[in-house]
């Protein structure tokens, strides 16, 4: 679906169902790929939120924000506190989280939003920062600084308490109505959260809201002599991408409610904009796919070692298998971020558009191979090129 | 005489030490068609910047009917029916020509800040054709779903001028509207712009090319060195030894 054309109803629908079935039905087709267990496909599930969210704001702006971690936090600060006064359930921890990610959103973005351009991204990086040494040091009585803050069997929980249920032994287990939210439920409660936001991100592209988002980002000049007030859209862009990304926080923080000011640092923020990239900015798609491709990523490369690397190598020689190993351990285990970087550079050279190119190059490849048999004028354009 | 759209007085706007407009006053007619002209660095599209909010002027004072315009942003002396064509172009590059004449159409629909989020793009039908008819007027309905920014300069220009007739402004502010055009596309630009004129759009418009200004204008006005030097009917103006000597003189000097 290309982004000139004016989406159908009737094409949303098959766009809906096709992710919903893709999504839904992961622990089946992920098992080949060895990433089927569910703290992994949480994980897809989740940046992937926070990837579609930040895409409606940098994807459809190009207003590029490397602050978006500051909201994640906040989200997971705010679900944890719920669940230590109100109640485990997942249910208030979402709400509060996403309306008080929100709120500072609005904050952050109506000071930052007065610059554009690389100031802008400044700006943003420069709260972030100014948030994570908030959390980390200044705010410890609410975040509980270096150690993070936790759930302890002594927290009030009054809502909980009012409905009769104590935790009699160990922490208690985040839930949504008695549904765990660890595991395979945790999973599916993710993944529906996913695809209700995917959806609300699609509504989003396809009105005429998004269009003109698009527009701010083709020509900001032409949107002022049009009539637009180009700032409060901007704005809202912002706001919503931050409520996404508080929505990611708060669901992290139900799959392991523990909060950590390290989710805010700047890393964390480069990260969703390296999914974004990843995987095709401005396109529906491509950031989920980025943010699934990451963590997968992460997830095998991380694991290795020295010890991995030497095994895998063991069918070489001695002294080959010593030399490979010492030269790639480097981009494995801790350091898989080198390789990280490395891709990601190779990308932004050759596909800037992302894996969407990626694949939109490909197909028109094979279409065009497919007309050129039967189709006279390609056949024309051969003959004059062999000419040429 | 008929009421008076734009009323500029005494307006003044300088640079630092460069004083790039002087006491310049004009009271424009509604339904006319003036131009100006000028030899290059006249201070014209200062003039026109001035208008639009674009630059904000040392002293004096702009009203579009009895609006104030000095002051405003450009969003918002747009909104009161002010629209422009600029000198290169101003499109949005990366949507396709129907979208970028329903976006000014949603402008003038819905006002400078409208968020529905979840209206959708295709349930918009009314917009959508009302865009693909201004599209028809000028020319470009066969190209609707291209990218804007892969067209020929002539059919931007083409576009920009649909982009500010959807809005059916109340002064239409034209910077240059076939510069740089082949004989051919200008004629037909000419063309386009009597047929709007039949309409009754008051227009401003600024321009090099004789031809184009002697087939359009109603009246016109001289700028030199930031100064109006003669106004009056294409044939008083033709005639105005103020004037041959700032374009023979001025250019040569």
């Amino acid at each position: 679906m290309s982004n000139t054309q004016i989406a159908t109803p009737r094409q949303d629908l098959i766009y809906m169902v096709v992710l919903s079935a893709v999504v839904l039905t992961m622990p089946l087709w992920l098992q080949p790929f060895g990433a089927a267990y569910p703290d992994l496909m949480q994980k897809f599930m989740i940046f992937g939120i926070f990837a579609v969210g930040y895409n409606i704001l940098f994807g459809l702006t190009g207003y590029l924000s490397f602050g978006h971690a500051a909201f994640l936090g906040v989200g997971s600060y705010t679900a944890v506190w719920s669940f230590k006064l109100l109640s485990m359930n997942v249910l208030p921890a979402i709400i509060f989280a996403v309306v008080l990610s929100g709120l500072f959103a609005w904050l952050i973005g109506f000071v930052s939003l007065r610059r554009s351009g690389i100031y802008f991204s400044i700006l943003t990086l420069a709260f972030a920062q100014m948030s994570y040494n908030l959390a980390y040091s200044v705010l410890t009585p609410i975040t509980n600084g270096e150690t993070g803050l936790q759930l302890a069997q002594a927290d009030p929980r009054v809502l909980d308490r009012m409905a009769g249920i104590e935790a009699t032994s160990g922490l208690p287990m985040t839930n949504l109505f008695g549904l765990e939210g660890t595991g395979y439920t945790g999973f599916y409660i993710c993944a529906v959260i996913l695809i209700v936001s995917f959806f609300i991100a699609l509504r989003i592209f396809h009105s005429p809201f998004g269009m003109k988002l698009r527009a701010i980002k083709s020509n900001q000049t032409r949107m002022s002599y049009t009539g637009y007030n180009t700032r409060p859209y901007l704005l809202t862009a912002f706001i919503i991408s931050g409520m996404y990304a508080g929505l990611a926080g708060a669901l992290l923080a139900m799959t392991d409610p523990l909060a950590g000011a390290e989710r805010m640092q700047w890393t964390a923020s480069g990260e969703v904009v390296l999914m974004t990239i990843f995987g095709g900015a401005g396109t529906l798609i491509g950031p989920l796919l980025g943010a699934g491709l990451i963590k997968y990523l992460e997830n095998i490369f991380s694991a290795f070692n020295d010890t991995v690397l030497h095994n895998a190598f063991s069918f070489l020689p001695d002294w080959l298998n010593n030399i490979l190993t010492a030269i790639i351990s480097p981009f494995v285990g801790e350091g898989w971020h080198l390789l990280l970087g490395i891709v990601f550079m190779l990308l932004v050279i050759f596909l800037p558009g992302g894996l969407m190119e990626g694949y939109g190059k490909i197909s028109r490849m094979i279409r065009e191979r497919r007309q050129k048999p039967a189709n006279g004028a390609s056949s024309d354009k051969q003959h004059s090129t062999e000419e040429a | 005489m008929g009421n008076v759209i734009l009323d500029v007085t005494d307006v003044n706007k300088h640079f630092g030490g460069l004083q790039a407009l002087t006491d310049i006053n004009l009271r424009i007619e509604e339904g006319t068609v003036h131009a100006i002209i000028g030899p290059n660095g006249a201070g014209k599209s200062t003039f026109l910047n001035v208008i639009v909010g674009r630059l904000t002027p040392s002293r004096g004072r702009v009203l579009l009917g009895d609006q104030v315009l000095t002051g405003k942003q450009p969003h918002e002396i747009n909104q009161l029916g002010v629209a422009r064509v600029f000198q290169t172009p101003e499109i949005f590059p990366d949507l396709s020509l129907l979208q970028n004449v329903m976006i000014p159409a949603f402008a003038k629909r819905d006002g400078q800040f409208e968020c529905s989020i979840f209206k959708s793009l295709f349930g918009e039908r009314k917009i959508r054709e009302e865009a693909e008819h201004i599209l028809e007027d000028v020319g470009l309905i066969a190209d609707r779903d291209k990218i804007a920014g892969s067209m020929s300069r002539g059919d931007k220009r083409r576009l920009e001028l649909a982009m500010c007739l959807i809005q059916n402004p109340k002064l239409f502010l034209l910077d240059e509207p076939t510069a740089g055009m082949s004989r051919h596309d200008t004629n037909r630009t000419i063309e386009l712009l009597q047929r709007i004129k039949q309409r009754g759009m008051t227009k401003i418009i600024i321009e090099h090319d004789m031809h184009v200004v002697f087939s359009l204008a109603d009246r016109i006005s001289v700028l030199a060195q930031g100064a109006i030097i003669a106004e009056g009917t294409p044939e008083e103006v033709r005639n105005n030894p103020k004037v041959k000597e700032a374009y023979l003189g001025g250019e040569t000097l």
